[in-house]
């Protein structure tokens, strides 16, 4: 039994179906429940009421990058190893990922308007999620052209390949650019610079609550381009007989 | 030693099999002419052999830079005159001498004039004079004759026999009977591809079908 | 591989070869920025750096289609690709002529179009060692793009989206030397970085847009 057998399309249809109810569950009870909890906490002694919107803003950047990387994995577990359902998986995360980047740019935006007095700022962390935003529209945009779905996770892949080389290099060509008016990373192990156990175990939960909503989008997400590809295929044969 | 051996060899076109279980080998001096009906994966094929596109099964076995392919687009740029042409594709192929093929495709009276001014038929015999610059053993031809008049047809038919006279090979799909008596034919019929779960898919169309 | 550099020159020099296109696109673009801006030289200056590297990233752009998409339509891709050259060297080949006719051209008259915006003297000799390095990493990473789009009917568009994202830390850098430069502090670490990442381009980009290449032909 190796993880590989989960490329086969029929053993990952159903392994995920058997997933999918307790993805959907987890991640509506977790969400839910950060957020509520993260509603309840007390003001910030500097930032008031604003701070609550972290619960959102947080959790969706850290996905933003992390769906990234499992693109990047996921192409990569194509381009070496031809596993279909792989390639597949890449392109539907794709639009999960660029949703989590606007979601982090928009709470961001809503939350430095009273914080920094100014709706954008061309903060390097701001700045780079804008150009992550960028690279996740470009590869949904090739998956689109490309009519050959063969082709498409070929380039598709090369492409997230190459961009993730370059996302890397703008985040740190950024920060070379312009110093910045974010705080620093909110979870830092630094001590000191470490948020309050009160907004600490909330932000926890609402974090996990998002992976699992990522984990539950993409499986079906998944699931709908395996059964698109499938009614492709019969198509195709169709055609040739 | 062959020039080409095929063994097995299964292609596919938009992610499915087309044909399987294809094997044949070609001497010096051989010709193998490729027939069936439209869509039965010719080209593709040839395009195989030629090493623009990977096998899904089985192997090509040709020597290194020993092929030349020549398809319905015949790599001309307009802009460029017959010989300037000409010259660039000998010297990529790292050649010099483009007279003789000038002179076996009967391009004499042509020389300075822009491709782009040149008739459909005479742009195919340049393509073709192309095939000659490359001085490569293995001639891949993709419907060679298309657009050609009779006359260039029976030109081109001398310059194909010289070419297997002269140790070279030749693999092509044609419909027209190019007079050569030697040549095999291969009909791609029986070899179509089953439809069916394949040890290794070709392609989405067939990993998931 | 030198038939290759000199055909796609003198092909780029004939009649509809789109040589100087980027040249006249970048002269339009740095009188059109005043208009829009203002006539006043201190705002001009103060933009210029940026202006004339954005400026030259459009103009690279508008020819980058051209470096497969004409050799694929016409069959001479698939002729190349069977010849004795490597598609990495027809790569980086390509890339090279589209430098020649489209980057070298920019290095050469940018000290012209920095006295359109009032660029100080000093910055000068930064602005052409800032574009002399950084535009090949362009027509690199824009053939990388084309590689990946050589198929498709309508690419230039698509293009566009998909490289100039790769431009962005050329073009930070890049402006960063001509404003150091202006300013006359040191531009050691900007050109440094520019020319790290113009190596690398160099280096590993062939194989990717080779391989690029290699799926849109088969």
């Amino acid at each position: 039994m190796s993880i590989w057998e989960y490329a086969n399309p029929v053993k990952f249809m159903r392994t995920s179906g058997a997933i999918l109810p307790w993805a959907v569950a987890g991640a509506a009870l977790c969400t839910v429940g950060g957020l509520v909890w993260g509603f309840l906490t007390p003001e910030d002694y500097k930032q008031g009421s604003t701070v609550k919107i972290v619960f959102i803003h947080v959790p969706a950047a850290m996905m933003a990058i992390n769906i990234w990387v499992m693109m990047l994995v996921a192409s990569l577990t194509w381009l070496i190893r031809r596993h279909h359902v792989s390639a597949l998986a890449a392109k539907a995360a794709a639009p999960v990922g660029a949703v989590m980047t606007l979601i982090a740019l928009a709470t961001g935006a809503i939350w430095g308007q009273p914080m920094w007095g100014t709706w954008w700022e061309w903060d390097p962390r701001l700045t780079s999620f804008l150009i992550l935003f960028l690279f996740y529209v470009g590869y949904i945009a090739l998956w689109s052209a490309v009519e050959d779905p063969d082709s498409a996770a070929d380039l598709t892949g090369w492409l997230c390949l190459v961009g993730s080389v370059f996302a890397l290099l703008s985040r740190y060509a950024v920060l070379f650019w312009n110093q910045g008016l974010h705080q620093g990373a909110s979870l830092s192990v630094a001590e000191g610079e470490r948020m309050s156990a009160v907004y600490r175990y909330p932000l926890y939960l609402s974090m996990l609550g998002f992976f699992l909503l990522f984990l539950a989008l993409l499986l079906i997400r998944t699931r709908t381009e395996i059964r698109r590809r499938r009614l492709a295929a019969l198509q195709a044969r169709e055609a040739r007989a | 030693m062959s020039l080409v051996a095929v063994r097995d060899l299964a292609v596919a076109r938009g992610g499915m099999r087309a044909v399987e279980g294809v094997s044949f080998s070609l001497d010096r001096g051989e010709a193998l002419i490729l027939r069936g009906p439209n869509g039965v994966g010719k080209t593709t094929l040839l395009r195989t052999v030629a090493g623009l596109q990977p096998p899904v099964a089985g192997e090509v076995v040709v020597g290194d830079d020993s092929v030349a392919y020549a398809a319905h687009a015949d790599g001309l740029k307009s802009a460029l005159s017959v010989t300037e042409n000409l010259r660039f594709w000998a010297r990529v192929f790292g050649r010099t001498d483009i007279d003789a093929a000038i002179a076996a495709m009967n391009l004499g009276g042509l020389l300075e004039r822009p491709a782009a001014s040149l008739s459909a038929g005479q742009k195919r015999r340049l393509g073709l004079a192309r095939l000659l610059v490359t001085g490569r053993p293995v001639w891949v031809l993709d419907e060679p004759t298309v657009s050609l008049d009779a006359d260039s047809v029976g030109l081109f038919a001398a310059v194909l026999r010289a070419h297997l006279a002269g140790g070279g090979a030749a693999l092509m799909a044609t419909h027209i009977d190019l007079g050569l008596g030697e040549a095999r034919v291969l009909d791609l019929t029986p070899y179509r591809a089953k439809p069916g779960k394949a040890e290794t898919p070709a392609g989405f169309n067939e990993a998931f079908a | 591989m030198i038939a290759l550099l000199l055909r796609d020159l003198t092909l780029a020099t004939r009649a509809g070869g789109g040589f100087g296109l980027g040249l006249a696109f970048f002269l339009i673009l740095c009188t059109l920025v005043p208009f829009g801006v203002g006539p006043q030289g201190g705002t001009l200056a103060l933009i210029a750096p940026g202006i004339l590297w954005v400026g030259a990233l459009l103009a690279c752009l508008l020819s980058l289609d051209r470096i497969f998409a004409l050799d694929h339509e016409d069959g001479s891709l698939d002729l190349l690709a069977t010849a004795p050259i490597p598609l990495e060297g027809v790569v980086a080949i390509k890339a090279a002529a589209h430098w020649l006719t489209t980057g070298l051209p920019l290095v050469v008259a940018a000290p012209l179009f920095g006295l359109l915006l009032h660029l100080p003297a000093t910055a000068t000799p930064w602005l052409v060692l800032s574009m002399l390095i950084g535009t090949p990493a362009l027509s690199m990473l824009g053939a990388f793009g084309a590689a990946i789009t050589v198929g498709l009917r309508r690419g230039g568009l698509l293009l566009s989206l998909l490289v100039l994202p790769l431009y962005i830390p050329t073009l930070i850098f890049g402006a960063e030397v001509i404003r150091r430069g202006a300013e006359g502090g040191s531009t050691v670490t900007p050109l440094a970085f520019l020319a790290g990442i113009t190596a690398a381009v160099l280096a590993l980009m062939p194989f990717a847009a080779a391989a690029a290449l290699r799926v849109n032909l088969r």
